[in-house]
């Protein structure tokens, strides 16, 4: 969707503020979400590109004012909701006001090492060859889903490089939907800051996303 | 997004978070010791001190940077870098003449087994619009000015792949010993937005 989280080249956020001897978690509070966000992913209700529609997915207003764990909560209440495990209602209420929901497991403290030292390739075999090769020049598609894609706004319709090609991978658009992982063969393309911002763009800058296969389509030969 | 919340708004929230995590609780969904694990991973053993022994070794050992530039997953797997959000990860060397630096300008991607979770500048919007159209901008907003002919290469990580980068040993540093470099790498410098040595940084 193009949401307020795909913010590249958007100006007037003012300047990176960094600062010194930051903690970790702010408040326990978001140590706690972050953690539950990620126990609950062990339900098997969702998979990770579900997760990230469910932060995304809202106005443009609502996202730019939440912080950043708030937005893991809004997307966590979002998530237990829609599968009928958490209702709002009982978050009001503070108490379970339902039987539970089965569900595919829990992250039991015994297992937290092994699956955080696992964690969740993204890699799967795929029986057709990689369309492009290194150093072919493609165009970003110009999509406009309004469901998730990770191919930000400021790179469609532009032309890159194939710098390297990663693998197949599990292909968020379809992911995030439930239509299955649909491996697809993955790419970082190089883009020249001038095909993406214009002719006074610094020319001793490049830019670079991964894009899966579907994002792209040829762009014929360099002139 | 905002980060300077009243104090009422901030209790608000947490209120939420504690009703939130009864009834994940009273359900049977979670166990809490396991919540209190994860969050002691990540607050108290995951940081970027593990990135920083990378970037030492690969300084003093020829070997071990071929390795780690070539095959990295398998190279950091055998150090036991690897895991949840460091599925697929990259080394970005910079050199002389190229400046290496990493965003998630669609959310918050990072590579967690190297260098823990992001800080909050890395997540924000100031940064994931910016760093794209004007990084050489963005540097400086964290003191750093590279030579106008220097190459920068700007790496969004819209996918699963993670990228740390590797940057330049500092001058001056020859008979150091790894240890001793290992505390000159901060996080900044392997995000790209910090040179090695420039700011001192405490973490985990």
């Amino acid at each position: 969707m193009n949401g307020a989280h795909d913010m590249g080249g958007v100006h007037g956020f003012g300047p990176v503020k960094r600062e010194a001897n930051e903690p970790v978690f702010h408040a326990e509070w978001e140590g706690r979400v972050f953690a539950l966000a990620l126990a609950s992913g062990r339900a098997g209700q969702w998979n990770i590109d579900m997760g990230r529609f469910a932060r995304e997915n809202r106005s443009p207003a609502d996202y730019v004012s939440k912080s950043y764990f708030e937005l893991w909560l809004a997307g966590l209440e979002t998530l237990l909701a829609e599968r009928g495990l958490v209702s709002a209602d009982e978050i009001a209420a503070g108490r379970s006001l339902r039987e539970p929901k089965k569900v595919e497991a829990i992250l039991q403290h015994d297992s937290v090492e092994a699956i955080f030292a696992r964690g969740r390739p993204t890699e799967r075999p795929v029986s057709v060859p990689p369309r492009f090769r290194v150093g072919d020049r493609v165009r970003a598609r110009n999509i406009n889903p309004t469901t998730h894609t990770r191919l930000p706004r400021y790179v469609r319709g532009r032309i890159g490089v194939v710098e390297q090609l990663r693998g197949s991978h599990v292909f968020p658009d379809t992911n995030s939907l439930g239509q299955g992982e649909n491996p697809q063969w993955l790419y970082t393309v190089r883009f020249d800051a001038r095909d993406l911002w214009g002719p006074e763009a610094d020319q001793t800058v490049k830019v670079s996303v991964d894009a899966w296969e579907p994002y792209l389509e040829p762009a014929g030969q360099s002139l | 997004m905002a980060h300077d919340h009243d104090h009422s708004h901030l209790s608000e929230t947490e209120l939420r978070v504690r009703a939130l995590e009864t009834v994940l609780l009273e359900k049977g969904y979670i166990d809490p010791a396991a919540i209190d694990l994860v969050i002691q991973k990540y607050e108290q053993k995951i940081g970027p001190r593990n990135g920083a022994r990378v970037v030492a070794k690969a300084w003093v050992d020829r070997d071990f940077k071929q390795k780690l530039l070539g095959e990295p997953a398998q190279t950091l797997a055998s150090l036991g870098y690897a895991g949840m959000q460091g599925e697929h990860t990259t080394v970005v060397e910079n050199t002389p003449t190229l400046h290496n630096m990493v965003v998630c300008t669609l959310c918050s991607c990072y590579p967690w087994p190297l260098l823990g979770l992001p800080p909050v500048w890395y997540k924000s919007a100031p940064y994931r619009s910016r760093v794209v159209i004007d990084p050489r901008g963005v540097l400086r907003d964290f003191g750093v000015e590279l030579p106008s002919d220097t190459e920068i290469r700007v790496w969004d990580s819209t996918a699963e792949m993670r990228y740390l980068v590797l940057p330049m040993r500092p001058a001056g540093t020859e008979d150091w010993s790894e240890e001793q470099l290992a505390a000159l790498v901060t996080r900044d410098s392997m995000i790209g937005t910090g040179l090695p040595g420039l700011a001192r940084e405490t973490a985990p």
